[in-house]
């Protein structure tokens, strides 16, 4: 981080936690380096509201950003911190809305389900987020049972409903399509991609091969899931892995 | 997003596996795209009995695969040669758009094999 800031920097912006992977990045470090700098520093923290504690001074950030629909709240709207003394040029010229910042109508009923949902979800973000944990550990280990298979991204420093591995030999679109004739829904990347055809850019970055990196599965857990949800799970995918292998040339079995 | 007909040979692909004694072998696609097809084909008196494939890919990549060996089993080497990507794709009721161009290469890892089949014949006769 120290050698990227540059003479003309003034904002860094570092996501909270990886939404493919879910490695939560040491934001509290990474804030006091920056700031000390007299540089702003901007997390996205869209995966872990709801998740971890948003304490905007133990987090040493200036600015961070939420969207409700994350934490169960309705979609289309999000919401920025901004610490006292943080001046920002307008997103939309116009009106004075939202303290000058982004004109227009309020969308008010967005802006108070968001409110709304936040404060239920920090009611619920211990317990929930240990019984996930448990729930996606358990998933962890399970499917690293099969063989040749490996985690993404961190085992310690991991959003608590995120499972992210990949099994070698096979590509993720037709173990996305058993899944989903089995009724589990999954993602093989960021659901952002899923229109593409390219390997997750994230797993390529971490230094994958684009082999391995087709062979990705994300799973992410959430309040409707159970100990009966993961035990489906782990009942299903060995098999579907062993037989797309079975027809894989790539696999010597 | 896929045709039933895609899903049917996604599902329950035909000619899957290797011929150990086969006559000609082709290789096509590589994991940059995503899909790798390996095809084995056992040739008898111009006609080619037997077809089998492995397939690393999506699910039209897997279907299309199927979808030519049961185009391909019982035709002579010249008709097979000329089955088209075009012709699989209909054969399964139509791929999407996104798929036609990266997964559909069932065609090129058939012509593939019968290239291969026809080396070795060159060489021997």
């Amino acid at each position: 981080m120290e050698a990227a800031l540059r003479p003309g920097t003034i904002l860094v912006s570092i996501m909270h936690a990886n939404n493919e992977v879910g490695t939560i990045q040491p934001i509290s470090e990474i804030g006091a380096l920056v700031r000390a700098r007299g540089v702003r520093f901007h997390t996205d923290a869209v995966q872990t509201a709801g998740a971890l504690d948003l304490n905007v001074d133990a987090l040493n950030v200036d600015l961070l950003s939420i969207s409700a629909h994350k934490f169960y709240g309705p979609k289309g709207v999000g919401a920025l911190y901004v610490r006292k003394g943080v001046r920002l040029h307008p997103l939309i010229h116009g009106g004075g809305q939202e303290k000058r910042r982004r004109a227009g109508t309020e969308n008010v009923a967005g802006i108070v389900g968001l409110a709304k949902a936040f404060e239920l979800a920090q009611e619920e973000r211990e317990a929930e987020s240990a019984r996930l944990q448990k729930l996606r550990d358990r998933l962890i280990e399970g499917l690293l049972q099969i063989p040749h298979t490996r985690v993404n991204g961190s085992l310690e420093r991991r959003l608590p409903n995120n499972v992210s591995v990949c099994f070698e030999f096979i590509e993720g679109e037709s173990l996305l399509l058993n899944l989903d004739l089995r009724g589990i829904a999954a993602s093989s990347g960021s659901a952002c991609t899923s229109g593409s055809l390219d390997p997750s850019h994230v797993l390529l970055a971490m230094g994958l091969s684009h082999e391995i990196a087709h062979g990705s599965l994300r799973l992410t857990l959430g309040r409707e899931n159970t100990e009966a949800d993961v035990d489906f799970v782990l009942q299903e995918i060995p098999g579907i892995v062993e037989r797309l292998r079975a027809m894989s040339p790539l696999y010597q079995g | 997003m896929y045709s039933d007909k895609v899903m049917e040979h996604f599902t329950n692909p035909r000619n899957v596996g290797e011929i150990p004694d086969a006559d000609g072998i082709g290789e096509v696609g590589n994991a940059r795209c995503g899909d790798i097809m390996k095809m084995w084909i056992k040739v008898e008196n111009n006609i080619i009995t037997d077809i089998k494939f492995k397939t690393f890919g999506c699910g039209a990549a897997i279907a299309t695969s199927s979808m030519i060996t049961e185009l391909a089993i019982g035709k002579t080497v010249e008709e097979a040669e000329k089955i088209t990507n075009r012709d699989v794709a209909e054969a399964l009721e139509g791929l999407p758009p996104v798929k036609m161009h990266c997964s559909n290469l069932a065609a090129e890892a058939l012509g593939a094999a019968i290239a291969d089949y026809r080396k070795r014949t060159a060489s021997t006769a």
